[in-house]
């Protein structure tokens, strides 16, 4: 079976994680914005496997491995926050959430 | 039993812990308790105390409580010692200081801060005990502080009224400038001598200093700033007249009977340096007789009765500082503890009658007080003819070791026993006025329905009385201490002058009764002719010395702070907070708050970081 080159890999990995982030500093809708790190993170995680695939570590399949923990752990208390946020703001627009200016 | 000293300053302290903790939620009657109780304590030690020590025979005694503080070879300790002079000190200290304690529980009855009034004072006979009982200058300086301090919140004590904190101001600087002089000369003999125990300060002065010295004057000199600052003397008494603007018993008590006696103290207790400086021991009795006859003659001049009472503190403890230049220790301290008994008694007669009178001050208001105000009159009866040393009486005999003692010494003793003769006829016009117009001739003014008093008012009148009247007696034990060079108490001089010293007070009296009583000489005719008038104008102001200091010292300074007004040093510290402001004021902005712009930054950070990492 031909393997996928590393440089095709990694420029997904880049794509994903470009659309996440603009899609994090553009998204006023927190739920986007929140969908959006998601797409970063699991970017990140495919640069991982790519990369331990290339150079036959399972290292990069651990740290994946951990990723995903970490994402569902960022899951839970993001919906948590977002759903204080809607109780109490009636609204997921993060630029109504802006108190805290100097 | 002499191992409890520590307790003399302890139980006022913790009178002084106790009414300040419950900051006047304590009732009257256990504040009372509490106060006067715990002077009466630290007086009953102390009685027992003396009396274990002069049945013992030392010669003094040490007792260590803990140490203080110790950096290399500087080691001061809370260590109390004992000896002759500082047994007479602290049994004046706790005895006046617990009968002026019961007046006053009497006296500011009515008082809203009485809780207030009486935890300052138990704080003041703690830190002068202290003072006294203290076996080295860092630990005599802690109390010298102290009782300034409580000097300070106690003549303010009424502090409603801005003259009185005017006065609690003053008192405070001026005594500074002395306090500061006494510091200077602290870290001076340290710095030559290794040590501040006061003994072995003493022993190694007089071992590796010869006399008359440059060291030993400087040293003598700048404890003498000290001196003349607490014991309100020339060139820094002008503080003692305004301290009247507290509490009458404080007066008694601070500025009469204890506090200003503090510099009498401190140079009794340091002797030894000022023999080795002849000198300045020399202008120690010059400044005593100076200050006897000027304050002798402002006395003459004032209106207030509490000012008068001032003005003879300062010239009797002028008397004490001729005693002290002249090398009569003993009968200087012998002076110190009768003028304690006889100036706290006529300052307690004289807060009886300003009570009495409805708080007027002004004995030209007064007048014919003696039918109305029984107790008072033979207060100052007793306490008038002590102060101007009627024979037989406590003043007299004090007074009589001190001026003959100065007649016996060579040089200028002659001069000094002749101004030393005119302060007391002096002292005999100044206090008779008072007496006769006070108590004699026609009311002008202010009639009392009846003499303000009680047990614990005239029980201390009485007692001061007694003590004022034989406490000439008194035999006190300070032999040991002074033994080094002191002038011998055997006066050789003939019965024709001493005849002439106890005439002239009386001779003052007479002249004061002529006056001020039999009205044979007018007051009012003295006093048309125009020199006279600026006298008396120029005495009443105390020798114009406020005048003078406001010229020399208070109005350069206003005049400094003014041109300064936008402070040089200040502006660079001022530039700095300046800068801080600019700075926060800028970064402030990129706080905006929204989250996206934040999330923009870190990405837009992190990019220019990996580009550098990828570039260099």
């Amino acid at each position: 079976m031909e393997s996928i080159p590393i440089e095709h890999g990694l420029i997904l990995a880049a794509i994903l994680f470009s659309i996440g982030l603009i899609g994090v500093l553009t998204r006023r809708n927190i739920v986007f914005v929140l969908m959006s790190l998601e797409i970063m993170l699991n970017a990140s995680g495919l640069a991982f496997i790519v990369a331990a695939s290339r150079w036959g570590h399972a290292e990069g399949q651990i740290m994946f491995l951990m990723i995903l923990t970490l994402a569902a752990a960022e899951v839970a208390v993001g919906l948590g926050l977002i759903i204080q946020m809607f109780r109490r703001y009636k609204t997921v627009d993060i630029n109504e959430l802006s108190e805290m200016k100097g | 039993m002499l191992d409890l000293i520590w307790l003399l300053p302890t139980y006022p302290l913790l009178g002084f812990l106790a009414l300040v903790l419950t900051s006047g939620r304590l009732p009257k009657k256990i504040v009372g308790i509490i106060g006067a109780g715990s002077v009466g304590l630290s007086f009953l030690t102390a009685a027992i105390i003396a009396t274990q020590f002069l049945a013992g025979g030392e010669d003094y005694f040490v007792k260590e409580v803990w140490a203080w503080m110790a950096v290399g070879s500087f080691t001061p300790g809370f260590s109390f010692y004992l000896d002759g002079l500082s047994l007479v000190m602290m049994l004046v200290i706790t005895g006046v200081g617990f009968l002026i304690h019961l007046y006053a529980t009497g006296y500011m009855a009515d008082d809203p801060s009485f809780s207030r009034f009486f935890s300052y004072m138990n704080l003041f006979v703690a830190a002068m005990l202290m003072l006294v009982l203290g076996d080295n200058l860092v630990l005599l300086y802690l109390g010298w502080e102290g009782v300034g301090l409580c000097s300070y919140l106690l003549i303010g004590f009424w502090y409603t009224n801005p003259a009185n904190g005017y006065a609690a101001r003053k008192a405070f600087i001026v005594t500074r400038v002395g306090d500061t002089s006494m510091a200077i000369g602290l870290f001076l003999l340290f710095a030559q001598l290794g040590t501040l125990n006061i003994q072995d300060v003493l022993h190694a002065a007089e071992a590796e200093w010869a006399v008359g010295s440059g060291l030993a004057i400087a040293a003598a000199l700048l404890l003498l700033g000290g001196a003349v600052g607490k014991s309100a003397q020339l060139p820094l008494q002008t503080w003692l007249p305004d301290a009247m603007a507290g509490p009458t018993p404080i007066s008694a008590l601070i500025h009469a009977a204890t506090m200003v006696t503090a510099g009498v103290y401190l140079i009794a207790r340091t002797h030894i340096l000022f023999e080795i400086a002849p000198s300045v021991q020399l202008l120690v009795a010059w400044i005593g007789l100076i200050t006897v006859l000027m304050a002798g003659f402002i006395a003459l001049t004032q209106s207030d009765i509490k000012r008068i009472l001032a003005f003879s503190t300062m010239s009797q403890i002028g008397y004490m500082f001729l005693a002290l230049g002249v090398g009569a220790w003993s009968a200087a301290i012998f002076h110190l503890m009768t003028h304690a008994f006889f100036k706290a008694l006529l300052f307690l007669a004289s807060g009886t009658v300003i009570l009495s009178v409805h708080h007027e001050q002004n004995i030209f208001k007064m007048g014919g007080l003696r039918k109305k105000l029984p107790v008072s009159f033979a207060s100052f009866l007793i306490g008038s003819l002590a102060l101007t040393a009627f024979p037989f009486t406590s003043g007299y005999f004090s007074k009589d070791e001190i001026l003959l003692a100065a007649l016996e010494m060579d040089g200028p003793g002659t001069i000094l026993w002749v101004g030393g003769v005119l302060g007391a006829f002096l002292t005999g016009i100044y206090t008779f006025r008072l007496f006769f117009i006070v108590f004699f001739g026609e009311n002008k003014g202010h009639v009392p329905e009846n003499e303000v008093g009680g047990i614990h008012m005239n029980g201390p009148l009485f007692l001061l009385m007694i003590l004022s009247l034989v406490g000439g007696f008194i035999a006190i034990p300070v032999e040991s201490v002074f033994s080094h060079g002191e002038v011998h108490e055997e006066h050789h001089v003939s019965t024709l002058i001493h005849g002439f010293m106890i005439a002239v007070p009386l001779i003052g009296i007479v002249i004061s009764y002529l006056f001020f009583y039999a009205k044979i000489f007018s007051i009012e005719k003295l006093m048309s002719i125009p020199i006279s008038q600026t006298l008396h104008r120029f005495w009443f102001s105390g020798w114009g010395m406020d005048w003078l200091y406001d010229r020399l010292i208070v109005f350069p300074f206003l005049w400094l702070s003014k041109i300064n007004k936008a402070d040089l040093i200040d502006s660079f510290y001022a530039f700095i907070v300046k800068f801080a402001r600019a700075s926060n004021a800028m970064i402030v902005r990129t706080q905006t708050g929204y989250i996206r712009w934040y999330a923009l930054s870190i990405a837009a950070g992190l990019v220019v970081l990996i580009s550098i990492g990828v570039l260099l």
